[in-house]
């Protein structure tokens, strides 16, 4: 399959500090993939080099095969980038701060019936014609989304594209996204919220201090760092030690809740025999599916 | 993908948005200097029409009328590309011209080209204005439309370097209140630098507005302080420095791209 990005040793250093410090990592076209990390984990810099809004100290970025540096045009052609902030021009109404957008890339007149159906399929219709001063913070949002597109790119940047925005709203835009998706664009997301990234995510990079801490597909890394957790409330009165026997399987104590990692499945009958064994009484149990936040948190030790 | 013809349509694009963005505020943008160039001529020609004569047989407000249009000219070609650059830099639009594959030679045209329109355009209003009071025929029509465009152009690629190094507008300001405004106040519009003492004269041909005004006026009158070619040639020596400064600065990406 043919690379619709890929980073080769980019580093991008502002004097001392390195915010991006030798980033290599390819996505395939037709991919959606995530790019998680805390403020300042390089995320935003990496986005802005790769949209030829920050130039990198060293290597080289492409998108869909042209350089970014060298062959700008074609690689910002390729390209459907949307900034993180609600910015907007105030002189214009929607349908004609699209039109202008779409012709910047060099597209005419006969474009325009794919800009009408870009703000039908964003609910934008009846604010065509509305100076983008009076759209709200959420059609703000669409609009920007719409910009992107407007030029058909094969490749979609969304830099945050939920922040700040409410639930129902964050639901219409994720199905527009998985849309966009299924259509054959290649999707690349920045985002803070996890549950974003698995839910619409196939691979993510984790990145920390300008390095990619983890890159894998979001079921992989799942998997890989623990199937689930066994998550026990044990009787509150009564203090104790664990027994030897699974004082090995990696535990976290919550008021009386003790969670449980496990390795394998064979770990659960383990623990509630050595439990049993001990006296220590079972009060409750579950298991939990392990989620991004957790593996975030060992990975890089900090909370998105 | 970016052939000619895409970049043909791109810089139309970009020339008609700048073009539509004026005209949307036309109040300010034209009327207002309009009104403005007018005040100047009814004030200074009403005080001294009957006591100035600077060329001979052409009367004080007719001297007045060509020195007006270029002043506003040149003002409103200043103000055309530099306010669209820092109003796009503050709100953060800018992003949307950034992240297009528009390339450097393409935003300065759109910007230059822009810029001249609406200088020419605030001229030709305050020219349709003055001929209700005065009839101003024009000598060498050829000079005048020069000079309105390399004037106009030269001043749209200021207003460009003020607008991408500007990072807010009171810098911006400065440019209009401590550059602009004293070179063309002190350009000779309102006199003829041979009314002036001799160390004045000269410094007065430091100042590249008064070839801009002095050649613009000989268009009208055929009549001037200076040889119009000469005026011509340090007009054009100028557009070409500040176009090349302009498109080198677009080009480095200097305060666009990080």
């Amino acid at each position: 399959m043919k690379k619709a990005i890929a980073f080769k040793n980019v580093k991008k250093n502002y004097g001392q500090l390195k915010a991006v410090n030798g980033i290599t990592l390819s996505i395939e076209e037709g991919e959606f993939f995530g790019l998680l990390g805390p403020n300042g984990a390089g995320k935003s810099t990496l986005i802005n080099m790769l949209a030829g809004l920050v130039r990198p100290t060293s290597g080289s970025i492409s998108a869909m095969g042209f350089d970014v540096v060298q062959d700008y045009q074609n690689a910002r052609h390729s390209l459907g980038i949307v900034p993180q902030e609600l910015v907007f021009d105030p002189f214009f109404n929607l349908r004609e701060m699209l039109r202008f957008q779409a012709g910047y890339f060099g597209k005419g007149k006969s474009n325009d019936v794919w800009v009408d159906e870009v703000i039908e399929r964003l609910d934008l219709t009846a604010k065509a014609f509305t100076n983008m001063r009076m759209l709200s913070g959420g059609m703000k949002r669409r609009a920007l989304i719409a910009q992107a597109l407007v030029h058909r790119p094969p490749v979609i940047v969304l830099d945050e594209p939920t922040a700040g925005v409410d639930v129902e709203l964050r639901q219409k835009l994720w199905d527009f996204i998985k849309e966009l998706n299924k259509e054959g664009h290649t999707i690349v997301l920045t985002t803070h919220y996890l549950e974003e990234a698995e839910a619409l995510c196939n691979r993510v990079a984790m990145l920390r201090a300008g390095k990619v801490v983890a890159l894998d597909t979001t079921t992989n890394l799942l998997k890989k760092f623990a199937a689930k957790n066994l998550k026990l409330r044990l009787s509150a009165k009564k203090i104790f030690k664990l027994p030897s026997s699974i004082k090995e399987i990696h535990f976290s104590v919550d008021d009386n809740f003790y969670t449980f990692e496990l390795k394998k499945i064979t770990d659960i009958s383990k623990i509630i025999t050595a439990l049993n064994n001990s006296s220590i009484e079972i009060l409750d149990m579950e298991t939990v599916d392990q989620d991004l936040e957790n593996i975030f948190l060992k990975l890089t030790g900090n909370k998105i | 993908m970016n052939n000619i013809h895409n970049q043909l349509i791109g810089t139309w694009t970009l020339l008609k948005k700048e073009l539509l963005r004026f005209w949307r505020v036309a109040f300010q943008t034209v009327a207002a200097p309009v009104i403005t160039g007018i005040l100047y001529l009814l004030i200074f020609s009403h005080v001294l029409d009957s006591r100035v004569e600077v060329y001979e047989g052409v009367p004080y407000m007719a001297f007045l009328i060509p020195g007006l249009i270029m002043m506003s000219l040149l003002q409103n070609s200043f103000s055309n590309s530099s306010s669209s650059l820092i109003q796009a830099k503050v709100m953060g639009n800018i992003v949307f011209l950034l992240l297009t594959p528009l390339s450097y030679i393409q935003l300065f045209f759109s910007f230059l080209i822009a810029s001249i329109v609406r200088g020419i355009f605030v001229g030709f209003c305050i020219y349709l204005i003055a001929t209700l009071y005065v009839d101003l025929p024009i000598e060498h029509p050829w000079i005048v439309f020069l000079f309105a465009i390399f004037g106009g152009g030269l001043m749209g690629a200021f207003g460009i370097i003020a607008g991408v190094w500007s990072d807010r507008f009171d810098q911006m300001a400065a440019f209009g209140n401590f550059v602009i405004m004293p070179l063309s106040m002190l350009s000779g519009v309102f006199y003829s630098i041979h009314s002036l003492p001799a160390s004045w004269q000269k410094v007065s041909q430091l100042n590249p507005f008064f070839y801009m005004i002095d050649g613009f006026r000989y268009g009208f009158f055929g009549q001037s302080d200076v040889s119009p070619y000469f005026s011509l040639s340090i007009v054009i020596i100028f557009f070409i420095v500040l176009s090349y400064g302009t498109i080198q600065m677009l080009k480095s990406g200097y305060k666009l791209r990080g």
